[in-house]
């Protein structure tokens, strides 16, 4: 007799935004996963249309307020191209700056608060604190020192106000960045003794052969651009972006899910896509550390993207270190230009992976046409697939282990609903 | 006597970002200290432990935007003894508030590729429209630091402390030029509550009003002033008309505007 059993998780929490899971089984058949989001829709690209396109960095930073930097960094770049503005080798530094400041920020939150508790058995990381004092002090120590950068060159954490088209509205001072240098060179062996810890976790042995996708850029580590590349060997400029990717509205989800090319594939963004395809332009001590530890890439293994972000975490550290170092003020903190008809699009890395913006502006200066693709949407299919081929090694075990490491899976992408529009709610239907 | 109960606080989320709940977690210094003086019961972005209340304190962010979402404000408000909002989106409908002004119908459409499958109001509005509210929190974000205050009185019984006076005074205090006599930017500090540093100015721009409205504003002795020094009316508009556009004291400005503008403006 085959037994119909429902897996659920009404609501997931340590996530970003709201979301469920639901799965169906029949006997040990898979009949469905979905990641169902039902995050209100706030419409942004509908809102933007009509704005002063000056206001879109503004308006663009309150789609998430873990990761404004993203939006504010995606909006300007895509702005930029349509107006024809080059941005200085100055302005560019600095935005890296405040990008490294996100970046710490939100992988501390992650690591330390949201995702850890789950290898350790806490339902928190205010939970776990009590055996782990030291971990978690330091990963909110960490976690400071971003929302400081970003408060001293954004002028606040969350939702910074210091982001132009062109540039900044005022470039710091000398005096203002400096006093950053002593935390950051503790934080960056803070961040060292923190990825040496996550190694140390236990991973579930699951590997998966992914497409994974990130920005690579000959120089440097992705952060403002580089061109879309996935681990296939395949790479395509940002403005064939649409060509390649593609946006699907599927009832359970006020999210769009992306897949790729014509067979309509999923594929994987974030930090542990970064790390594959730009190992070797990690800075010098997270490669170091990534070497020491044994971090093998390609890494196919979902669960340790934790440690990819640790990694990530160093990087941030030691090129923030070196920006703040050397910084002296641009003469120009903002690129002056004329209105004018235009379209323009970007790509950058948010802490969660790819992000795409595309804009049309009149030649008033006014938005007519706004697109986004954050990276939640582009992993939520990713996610329901790798589901669906976890499920099976766990079923065995009773509703309740098996929703939590259902629910460890779909932390690894780290997933900001907000971004991608509300939070993740397990369902696992077994019935029988 | 370390017997008695913590007092029980939920942490809940409706149409929003997510950011002005992560002030909590961001309040860094303060985090572990505050969590030890109370019971988190309800707080998905930080806990799987799920306490299904009631609560003494509900701490809400968000505006409402879906019919399910009007019912769940209601059952929040009956399981808690205090309810506070935190947030322009909560307070005031936040930035997706602008659908109040549009054909929403036709916003659906603009975003999604299959409408029948989103169920939404035609309006976001501040959750004080729907249940009584105790204590409203401003901005976009909260200052985390009023958070703290306003979690601490609560526990200790006392009304929470958080200043209502202008953007304009802070500046003052700062020593920061006005960006408006000096440099003739539009600047809403004037009529914004205090709670953000007056950061704006100190940055080299004007105030967008992202604490709102402060206590008995004069939007329109401002405006008045932004026209005669040459700000298009159609620019004011949309400087009202942001993330708190559709509190009382800056929709009606912008309403007396945009009226303004179709009659003036040819």
């Amino acid at each position: 007799m085959t037994q119909e059993r429902l897996i659920k998780v009404e609501a997931l929490t340590r996530v970003e935004g709201e979301g469920g899971l639901f799965v169906r089984l029949v006997g040990d058949r898979i009949e469905d996963v979905q990641l169902t989001i039902f995050e209100p829709p706030r419409l942004f690209e509908a809102l933007l249309r009509g704005r002063k396109l000056e206001e879109v960095p503004d308006i663009t930073a309150r789609i998430c307020g873990i990761c404004p930097v993203a939006y504010q960094m995606s909006s300007v770049h895509a702005l930029e191209a349509a107006l024809g503005i080059e941005i200085t080798e100055d302005i560019r530094r600095l935005r890296r700056l405040l990008y490294c400041g996100e970046w710490i920020e939100s992988h501390a939150l992650h690591v330390h608060l949201l995702h850890a508790p789950d290898f350790l058995g806490y339902d928190s990381g205010i939970d776990m604190a009590k055996d782990f004092p030291n971990e978690v002090n330091r990963g909110l120590r960490l976690k400071k020192h971003g929302n400081q950068l970003l408060e001293v060159l954004g002028g606040r954490a969350i939702h910074p106000i210091n982001v132009a088209v062109g540039g900044f509205y005022r470039a710091p001072r000398r005096d203002e960045l400096t006093p950053l240098i002593p935390d950051f060179e503790w934080g960056l062996q803070a961040a060292v003794e923190t990825t040496r810890w996550l190694a140390t976790l236990n991973f579930p042995d699951f590997t998966r052969a992914y497409d994974m996708v990130s920005l690579v850029h000959p120089d440097e580590y992705p952060m403002n651009e580089g061109r879309v590349t996935s681990t296939t060997g395949a790479a395509w400029d940002v403005r064939d972006y649409e060509r390649e990717f593609h946006e699907e509205h599927v009832a359970h989800s006020t999210a769009l899910q992306s897949s790729r090319g014509e067979r309509q594939a999923c594929y994987h963004v974030g930090p542990l896509a970064r790390v594959n395809l730009n190992r070797e332009r990690l800075s010098p001590t997270a490669r170091r550390i990534a070497d020491e530890i044994g971090f093998e890439t390609p890494c196919q293994n979902p669960f340790r993207a934790i440690v990819a972000r640790g990694m990530e975490i160093i990087h941030a550290y030691e090129e923030a270190l070196d920006i703040l170092r050397t910084y002296r003020p641009p003469t120009i903190a903002r690129i002056k230009y004329e209105h004018r008809a235009g379209e323009g699009c970007a790509a950058t890395e948010a802490p969660r992976g790819l992000i795409y913006h595309r804009y049309e502006v009149d030649a008033a200066g006014l938005v007519t046409f706004a697109k986004i693709v954050p990276p939640t949407s582009q992993n939520q299919r990713q996610i329901e697939d790798d589901l669906r081929d976890y499920l099976p090694r766990i079923l065995t075990d009773d509703d309740v282990a098996t929703t939590r490491k259902c629910e460890q899976l779909v932390r690894c992408y780290d997933p900001c609903i907000s971004c991608s529009t509300h939070f993740l709610k397990l369902t696992v239907q077994r019935d029988g | 006597m370390s017997a008695e109960p913590k007092p029980k606080i939920g942490v809940f989320k409706f149409a929003s970002c997510d950011g002005c709940q992560l002030s909590l977690l961001a309040a860094e210094d303060e985090l572990l200290t505050v969590a030890g003086k109370i019971d988190i019961a309800y707080f998905l972005e930080a806990t799987s432990h799920i306490d299904a209340g009631p609560y003494d304190i509900a701490l809400v962010e968000g505006s409402i935007t879906t019919p399910s979402d009007a019912l769940r404000i209601r059952d929040i408000r009956q399981r808690s003894k205090y309810l506070i909002t935190i947030g322009a989106c909560a307070t005031a409908g936040g930035i997706q508030a602008l659908r109040n002004w549009a054909d929403h119908d036709e916003f659906v459409r603009a975003v999604y590729a299959r409408p029948e499958y989103i169920e939404t109001l035609a309006t976001s509005t501040p959750i004080a429209e729907h249940v009584p509210v105790d204590f409203e929190l401003r901005g976009c974000p909260i200052n985390r630091h009023q958070l703290v205050e306003v979690i601490v009185s609560l526990v200790a019984g006392r009304r929470p402390k958080t200043p209502s006076h202008s953007v304009c005074l802070d500046c003052k205090r700062r020593g920061t030029v006005c960006i408006t006599v000096a440099q003739g930017v539009p600047c809403l500090g004037p009529v914004t509550q205090s709670g953000c540093g007056a950061i704006c100015p100190a940055y080299d721009r004007g105030c967008y009003g992202c604490f709102g409205p402060a206590k008995q504003c004069n939007t329109g002795s401002l405006s008045q002033q932004l026209l005669a020094d040459g700000t298009p009316a159609p620019e004011l508009v949309q400087l009202l008309r942001n993330y708190n556009g559709y509190a009382p004291e800056f929709r009606y400005e912008s309403e007396r505007l945009a009226g303004l503008n179709s009659e003036v403006i040819s």
